[in-house]
Formats: C-alpha cells, structure tokens, sequence
C-alpha cells in the first residue's frame, strides 16, 4: 500500500524501521539533521528535521528589565538580529503605553526593516541557494556551492555581495552601529537620520534597483527553464499565514494576521496580533527540541501552515511598490487563482520582496520624516507587551510579561523557523520518499534533502560558529540503532566514509 | 581612509566563550582610546564572518581575524591565512579564509596578508558566562597583540 505524507509522521512499525542520520546541514547553521527511518521494504517511512538549538531563549531574557529587550535579544541569533530587535521593540512599547510611534520613529524602524529584509534575501539568493537554481540538483556538487556561481557568474556574485553590504549600511545608519545596534528603544527610536545620512544612501539606490530587477528575472528565467520539476519538487499543499496592511497591502512591519488555507480560503483575517495565542497553539514531539505551531480552528493535524516570502507573496492582495507589484501578478498567475504551493517558489517570491524592499527604501528615503525630532512616545506602564513582525524568514512572535519593578518574568518567542517547522518536515518527507531508496547513503540524496531545507532559509543557528566545530556527519541506523553506514563531511569539503 | 591594519574579532557576546572575541574587541578598543597607541589599526566585530566583510579588507596592509576556536591549544594559536574556497562559503558564517577568497573573486588581485588569532574555547551555552579557562587565555592573546603591535608600529603584522 502506497504511505500518504501524513501516514509518515508515525511510523506503523519503528522497530522493523532503519533511520538514516543526516547531521549537519550545509549552508543551514546550528545542529540540524535530518532523519530519516527506512521500513524493510526500502521505502522512507518517517522523516524528521531535528532542530537543537532553540532552547534556553526564555531563560535568557527572563529576569532582565524591560527596557533591555531590544538590545539584548539581538544576542538570540547572530543572522538575524535586527529582527529580533524590532520584534522586541514592538513589544516595549507596549508595555511604555506607546500606542503609537511619531513618524520619524515609526518611518526609520521600517527603512531598518526593509534593510534587514534586503540583506537577508540577497545572501540567500546570491549565495546560498542560487547553486541550486544555476545549475540545477544534478550539478557536480563542488560546483554548486558559491565557489561555481563566482566562477560562472562573477557579476552575480558581485552584485550578491554589495547588496548586501548596502543592506547592512541601512541597519548601520538607522541602529547607529553595525552590530548590537540600539536604534529602537520602547516607545521609538533613539536618533533619526541626519541630512547627510540621507544623501549617502540615495547615492546607490537607483543601481541597487537595478540589481533587484535583474535578481527578479533570472529567478523567472530559471524558473521557467524547468517549469515542471520547479513546481513539483518538495511541493506541498499548506495553509499561509503572514501579516497584511488593514487594506490587504503587503506588509513587513505591522498589520494584523491573515491566514489562508490551501483553497486560498480565509481561515482567519486581519487579526490583532496581540491576540495570537488565541490563533495559534503548539505542540510538542519527543524527538524535537522544536515546538510545532498549528492554527487552533484546524487542530494539530491539519493546521500546520507555512510563513515567509512564499506565504507573504500569496496573502498579500498586493503590493504597494509598482515595480513588485507588477512581478506578484506575474508569479500569481502560475497558481490558477490558488496559492502557489511550489517550495521552490519560495525563491522567487524572496526576490520579488527584495525587490520591494529597494522601491520601499528609496520611496522613504525622500521622507522628511526621516530628519524628524521626534523620536519617541511613552505612556501607562502596562504589565505585558507583543510584537510581531515578518522577519526575513516569516512570522516572528515575542511577548513578554514584567512585574512591578519592570522586571521580565515571562517571555515567549516563536520564530520564524519554528512556525516552518512542520512544514519542512512535509517538505523533506516529500522529497525523501520520491528519491531516497536502498540503504546507501549517497551525496546526491544529501543533496535533494537540503535543496528543500533550503528553500525556506530556514535559520538553525544561535551565532555559534567556533572553527572546527562544523563537519557534517551522514549515519544510517538500523532496527536497534545500531550503526550501520555513515558519511562525514568537513567544512574543507572532504567526504570520508567513517564506519 | 582605513586605517592600515585591522582587527577583525567576531563571535557572539551572550554565547559562553563564543564572546572571546567581542571582549578582545572591547579591551582592545579601550586601550587604543586610554593610550592612543594602536594608530595605525582599526578595530571591528561582528557576530560572525560573512560575504561583505570582504569590503572590509579593501585597502589594508594586513589584516588579523580573531576567534574563538575549539580546536587549538591553550591559550591561542597564530596561523597565516590563504584565501580558501571552503565550504564555509555556502554558510551563514563563513570562515576567514572564505572571506579572503570572495575579496580575491571580486576584485581579482590577492588579498591583503592576514593572520587568525584562535582563542582556546571551551563552553558555547547562550547566556553562559566565560569560561576561567578561556578568560585566562583572553588575558594572554591580548598581551600578545599589545607587545606585537607596540614592536612592530609600522610593520608587517603577524607574519
């Protein structure tokens, strides 16, 4: 009998199962492996993403004053830091009683926010994933890493490069310094831009939209090149769900929570994200420090939902910028009046955002409020505060309860990659039961399993980095755990075979 | 202009001894501003390597990545650093070498000389303190670059 995704989640028979080992990911930070238990017949019964790394968030922040949070959440992850800051922001001002920020605050953490956002997706594209769409999965594997696209395209690389630097001269001039920034503060910020600041920013802006047009159609191009396979591949049906404008426009910094089902049926709409937990719950597996999010209404089975670009892009009924507006009608098209499902997609809708993000920083740059004095609102002292935010990588949720002496005493964060967490797994379960079979591991099937991790640049990482600490292990199990194959991989690139 | 040599420390401040670095960072910066030696350096830090800091390179005449590293001896080790095309490339924390080889990609001429400075580590708990251990290797890798940079002010570094 022919196993459904959903009959993998639990194998019938984990005993008369082998588990294949896959740890870690390359180009994927932190301890993440993937395993995946192979029944008697040869076929992938079960496939799981094990992530490691998200624990101790709570405790960290726990007993610090609240006045803290944005500064000190930028230490959670050292990839996207600026989100967790802004996220945090949010929170606070809440609880300082800002119900809202002047302009100029409010102007300048979102130009912080288009900046994190551009950074973020020119890294992924241009050097993480863009190996797998240059040169397809069946490409010598050392030339689909960044050492290929430098050699094949150097201009790409280049570009990849210097968007991403003037990314981080947006966060630099907007936070005040490179890292550790302290630009949002509860209630707003604590500086606007100088005339100056300004004028160093527009200088590049008109080429960087040009990189960002160009980005656009060769993901188009690569796309459609191999059209089928792009739409096939770790394809899954899924609920979305992503912050909308109050007039459905895309949105990256504030708005109320839209989900959608598979139909692009409204599960729920416009909702104030300071009520999430209504929406929202999550739940636990033995295997994985990792909680699972599901939509309340739906229930655990069926209520996963994905986040990030590829649900942003589907939600939104538009985009405010004509230039990625023009391209989410072209990639809308490819659905038939559904949600496109595509993982591969996820790419594409990446780069439409990127692009987003350059027309959104040059439209604010010619903002006056950018030079503004006022930076900051305060109001009651409230006991608890929730922001939410789309991060680069979807949806990220903090919330955060202080006692009389402003002291955090509770604090919940779910992240971007956590809210993708099922969806991963059906991603992986899709791509291992079509390509995996017999019980040698192999790179190629290495491969395949990444390329879909990857799609959702996904974030396993908390900054640790130590040299040496990286080589990526491959181990097949059997029945009793017993070992029975195991690659491993350095981070010189050497393969060895170690049983 | 940028200052002829830098110091690049990167690793993260809330992450047991992966704040080696940053804490270099910060005694370092402190002693440049008491004393005003160290003219001829600049300092900077970051979480961790990525592809724009090969803009950072441009312009040097040596460079010294410093890290905390779980592979060498206590208290440090000094190696000479060629540009690389590791896999580090395809992370979100590339290694020194990797960056040293995106500068040589994109402007096609060899990177400055660069050295690593590997700080024995020990403990990577989030919101850990340092290591004793790693604290005393701290003390030793920064007497090291104050009597280095004294000697040689003007000179080739590290090499």
């Amino acid at each position: 009998m022919t196993k459904t995704l959903s009959d993998l989640e639990t194998a019938d028979n984990p005993q008369a199962t082998e588990r294949i080992v896959i740890e870690p990911l390359t180009r994927v930070e932190g301890h993440g492996k993937v395993t995946l238990l192979q029944g008697k017949d040869g076929n992938i019964v079960q496939a799981r993403l094990h992530i490691t790394e998200f624990r101790g968030f709570e405790k960290f922040i726990q007993g610090r004053p609240y006045w803290e949070l944005p500064v000190l959440v930028q230490r959670l992850c050292g990839i996207c830091p600026v989100s967790h800051h802004l996220a945090a922001a949010k929170a606070t001002d809440m609880i300082v009683g800002a119900s809202e920020l002047t302009p100029t605050a409010d102007k300048i953490r979102r130009l912080m926010h288009f900046g994190q956002t551009l950074q973020s997706h020119a890294l992924h594209f241009f050097h993480l994933c863009s190996p797998d769409l240059l040169f397809g999965f069946d490409d010598e594997v050392r030339h689909r890493n960044i050492v290929g696209v430098i050699e094949d395209s150097p201009e790409i690389a280049k570009q990849g490069v210097l968007l991403r630097k003037y990314g981080q001269e947006v966060i630099r001039i907007t936070s005040g310094k490179r890292i550790h920034g302290t630009g949002a503060i509860p209630g707003g910020i604590n500086k606007s831009l100088s005339e100056n600041e300004v004028r160093y920013l527009q200088q590049d802006i008109a080429q960087i939209i040009g990189w960002a047009q160009e980005a656009v159609n060769l993901v188009k191009k690569i796309f459609f090149e191999h059209y089928d396979y792009h739409l096939a591949f770790a394809s899954i049906n899924s609920n979305m769900m992503s912050v909308v404008r109050p007039d459905g426009a895309f949105e990256l910094y504030d708005g109320g929570l839209r989900a959608r089902d598979p139909h692009g049926d409204s599960i729920f709409d416009h909702v104030d994200y300071r009520t999430y937990d209504d929406y929202i719950r999550e739940s636990v597996k033995n295997w994985s420090y990792m909680k699972f999010p599901f939509i309340t209404s739906i229930g655990q089975e069926n209520g996963w939902y994905r986040v990030g670009p590829l649900a942003r892009v589907n939600n939104c009924d538009f985009f405010p910028t004509p230039l990625a507006e023009a391209e989410r009608r072209e990639f809308a098209a490819i659905g038939n009046g559904l949600p496109v499902q595509a993982t591969m997609a996820f790419h594409w809708a990446r780069l439409i955002e990127l692009l987003h993000c350059t027309e959104a920083i040059a439209e604010l740059l010619c903002d006056r409020d950018l030079i503004g004095t006022e930076l900051r609102n305060t109001g009651e002292l409230q006991c608890c505060g929730t922001g939410v935010i789309e991060a680069p990588r979807g949806t990220l949720f903090h919330h955060y309860e202080i006692d009389d002496n402003g002291i955090v005493v509770k604090a919940s964060l779910i992240v971007s990659t956590t809210n993708n967490n099922q969806a991963m797994n059906e991603s992986i379960r899709k791509v291992a039961n079509q390509y995996l079979d017999g019980k040698r591991l192999t790179e190629a099937l290495l491969n395949q399993v990444e390329v879909a991790i990857r799609a959702y640049d996904p974030c396993l990482s908390c900054a640790t980095h130590a040299i040496g600490k990286m080589p990526m292990e491959i181990s097949l199990l059997g029945e009793q755990d017993e070992l029975l194959d195991r690659l491993e991989k350095r981070v010189t690139g050497q393969i060895n075979r170690t049983l | 202009m940028p200052a002829p040599n830098l110091i690049f420390t990167y690793g993260n401040p809330s992450r047991g001894d992966d704040a080696l670095g940053p804490t270099l960072f910060e005694m370092l910066e402190k002693h440049k501003l008491e004393t005003n030696e160290l003219d001829d350096v600049d300092l900077l830090t970051d979480f961790q390597l990525q592809i724009e800091h090969a803009v950072d390179l441009e312009e040097r005449r040596h460079i010294l990545f410093v890290d905390a590293g779980i592979s060498c001896a206590a208290p440090y080790e000094l190696h000479q650093l060629q540009a690389e095309r590791d896999d580090s490339f395809t992370t979100h924390a590339m290694s020194p070498a990797a960056v040293l080889a995106v500068y040589q990609q994109i402007h096609k001429h060899e990177p400055p000389p660069a050295s690593l400075l590997m700080i024995r580590a020990y403990e990577f708990g989030l919101g850990q303190p340092m290591s004793a251990q790693a604290i005393a290797n701290l003390q030793e890798a920064y007497r090291y670059i104050i009597e280095h940079e004294t000697a040689n002010p003007t000179g080739a570094k590290y090499i």
